[in-house]
């Protein structure tokens, strides 16, 4: 659409751009400020210099969560597209599945996060949860509370459930827009079910598959409440993804100025992707 | 209103003033030459002199930390990389 | 020559298409199988999500299952479904005001933070949609930047403010809170939806005298009704999921259901049974709308942009 040049459409925008400063650039100038100062209460604020940031770049433990987050975040992606691009071309197109299905998949989305960790926390018990009673009854040696590998394939499983309906109803939503005449087109040439895929339906994709992607890994890489919930970040540190981590260290330490510094760490790349983001979002949709 | 515990120092105000600073003289001069300058650099699509400045800046932090990391705590080097760097991205993104 | 060629073309079809009308059949037949081989998806497409389905209902369903269920039961016996059905563990939630109020209080600062997202987000959403302005594009880039911001950058900075402006453990603090990331997402949705409306009615409206705040009412409301259900929706779901910041800005008087449940966990742990009862509870808002919404909720999530 043509849009007008017009700045006093500053004036609608200035209760969203005031509300939003207030929770967002107040907030993130005392942590900028905190990053460079030492405290030990009673606002008692010591100047601290690069100090701070020295010590989160050279701790193991920051690299350490960061490295279990995007290893985290590639696992989920890996699983997460394909399975939802499968399921997506596999759905109905018309009739009565179609509302079903949109329904049902739908429905983890809309769960409170700390109730996803509460379902599968409990799920997974050996002695009260399906999965877990299953997989003993089985004769597997499942225990996510003692075992770090348990844990990993407990909340990548419980990631799969929560997430992966986004990607089946992006995928979806990108499917029902091609019409019918392309796939007429394809049967009279005989095209196969793959060069349908590649040729018709991924293009078409591509889109939503990029919004799919972003999102994805963004949430990923910021996720907090469900592992949290289910095992608390054990066991020992090894489901401590950066965001655990960071509240461990703001909240059960009080550690301000290392948690500050952390936080301008992880939200620097945070910035970063999301440029990434909007640049190639903007970019396709002016290529279109 | 009490403001002690946003913990104000005079190098992180004047580091938030450089800020503003920068982002008014930018509103300046989008209004003296209007549109942004918009052009295909080496990053092969369109930018604007705002996007330049956000590069500049991001980037910026990022040599900040990459020094800090890897060479060491004196970061007037790494200002002086920074200012570099931006003036590259501003002549050549 | 023209006329000759077209002859003979014509010639060359009529003469081609009777010997032929048969065996193009049976081409046609052929060509119809191979379709329903290579090209179609086979018979048992459903099977995919069918079976995605029973995965994504089986931990729900264990949950409904256990909030049914008596404390002895859950613990002693492993049972596929309840035996002596109970509603006790509801009971427990409605008549116990530690446990009620956490719906209310959620309930009370969901509602909050929807009406201001949403009211603040619609001018914002029609001045991105139509018009352009200085720092336009950098501006809605940096409302993205604050949906994607992780809120435990956010937990500690937000505790020491609003402790100072003294509204910690009250509702309009986790709803202003809660703002980071819900107004950009409704100016997102609605700005998407807004889009989708000619600007041709705008300039009708104003030619036909209308005020803006008239227009804007009267007339671009009702029809981006659907954009504004969907953004009230979406900004509702989205503050009644959030864990952390919510925890993080009450103690007592505020306190959300989410929070009140991990309380239980750590503290007692034993009471499975209401546990599992509050957690339904907390389900069925979004299973109650998600009917309504069920053809936007790639929209929402994708920030309008699908």
């Amino acid at each position: 659409m043509e849009r007008t040049w017009n700045n006093k459409a500053w004036f609608m925008v200035l209760p969203v751009l005031l509300l939003v400063a207030f929770s967002a650039i107040i907030p993130l100038m005392t942590v900028v400020n905190y990053s460079v100062q030492d405290t030990f209460g009673n606002n008692d604020f010591f100047w601290a210099g690069s100090e701070w940031f020295d010590e989160i770049l050279h701790s193991d433990r920051f690299w350490e969560a960061m490295g279990r987050n995007l290893v985290f975040s590639a696992i989920i992606l890996i699983i997460e597209i394909p399975l939802g691009i499968f399921i997506a071309l596999n759905m109905p197109k018309k009739g009565w599945g179609v509302p079903v299905c949109l329904v049902l998949m739908a429905l983890p989305l809309l769960i409170p996060w700390n109730v996803v960790g509460t379902i599968w926390q409990v799920f997974g018990r050996v002695d009260i949860g399906l999965l877990g009673y299953s997989l003993r009854a089985l004769g597997f040696n499942y225990n996510y509370v003692n075992d770090p590998f348990d844990a990993w394939i407990t909340v990548i499983v419980m990631d799969v459930w929560h997430w992966t309906s986004l990607v089946v109803l992006l995928c979806y939503a990108g499917l029902v827009s091609i019409p019918d005449a392309y796939y007429q087109a394809a049967k009279i040439d005989g095209a196969s079910r793959w060069a349908i895929f590649r040729y018709i339906q991924l293009p078409k994709m591509n889109r939503v598959l990029l919004i799919a992607v972003l999102l994805r890994f963004m949430d990923s890489f910021m996720i907090y409440t469900e592992p949290f919930v289910v095992t608390g970040g054990g066991p020992g540190n090894t489901t401590t993804f950066l965001s655990i981590d960071l509240v461990k260290l703001a909240i059960g330490e009080f550690n301000l100025g290392e948690a500050a510094a952390m936080s301008i760490v992880y939200f620097l790349i945070i910035m970063l992707l999301s440029w990434v983001f909007y640049t190639v979002m903007t970019a396709y949709d002016a290529e279109q | 209103m009490n403001l002690t515990w946003m913990a104000w120092t005079l190098p992180t105000a004047v580091f938030f003033i450089t800020i503003l600073a920068l982002l008014c003289g930018m509103a300046i001069w989008e209004y003296v030459s209007p549109g942004g300058n918009p052009r295909v650099g080496v990053l092969r699509f369109e930018t604007t002199r705002g996007d330049r400045l956000f590069l500049s800046l991001l980037g910026s932090a990022f040599i900040h930390l990459a020094w800090l990391g890897l060479v060491g705590p004196n970061l007037w080097w790494a200002l002086a990389l920074s200012v570099v760097y931006a003036i590259g991205v501003f002549r050549y993104v | 020559m023209a006329r000759l060629e077209e002859t003979t073309a014509d010639g060359r079809t009529l003469m081609r298409q009777t010997p032929a009308s048969a065996e193009a059949q049976t081409a046609n037949a052929t060509l119809a199988r191979k379709m329903r081989r290579r090209g179609e998806e086979s018979r048992f497409w459903w099977l995919v999500p069918t079976i995605y389905i029973i995965f994504l209902m089986l931990p729900i369903y264990w949950l409904v299952n256990m909030s049914f269920k008596t404390n002895q039961e859950i613990l002693g016996a492993f049972s596929l479904w309840p035996r002596n059905p109970t509603i006790a563990n509801y009971m427990v939630i409605f008549t116990d005001p530690s446990w009620y109020k956490g719906y209310i209080n959620s309930i009370i600062y969901v509602v909050m933070n929807t009406v201001i997202s949403v009211t603040v987000a619609l001018p914002a959403a029609y001045a991105f949609s139509r018009y352009r302005f200085l720092g336009d594009k950098h501006l809605f880039f940096w409302l993205l930047t604050n949906r994607m911001a992780p809120p435990a950058v956010f937990a500690l900075p937000f505790f020491q403010l609003y402790s100072a402006f003294g509204l910690i453990d009250t509702h309009i603090a986790v709803a202003l809170a809660h703002c980071l990331f819900n107004v950009p997402l409704a100016v997102w949705i609605l700005e998407g939806f807004m889009s989708g409306v000619p600007k041709e009615i705008d300039e009708t409206a104003y030619i036909d005298g209308y005020s803006f705040p008239r227009f804007f009412l009267r007339i671009f409301m009702p029809l981006i009704a659907s954009g504004i259900g969907v953004a009230c929706f979406f900004c509702f779901m989205f503050s009644w999921v959030e864990l952390l910041i919510a925890r993080t800005l009450t103690t007592t008087a505020a306190k959300p259901i989410a929070a009140i449940m991990t309380r239980t966990v750590s503290a007692s742990g034993l009471d499975w049974g209401v546990l599992a009862a509050a957690g339904v509870l907390t389900i069925l808002p979004g299973a109650l709308v998600i009917w309504f919404v069920r053809n936007y909720i790639a929209k929402g999530f994708a920030l309008g942009r699908v």
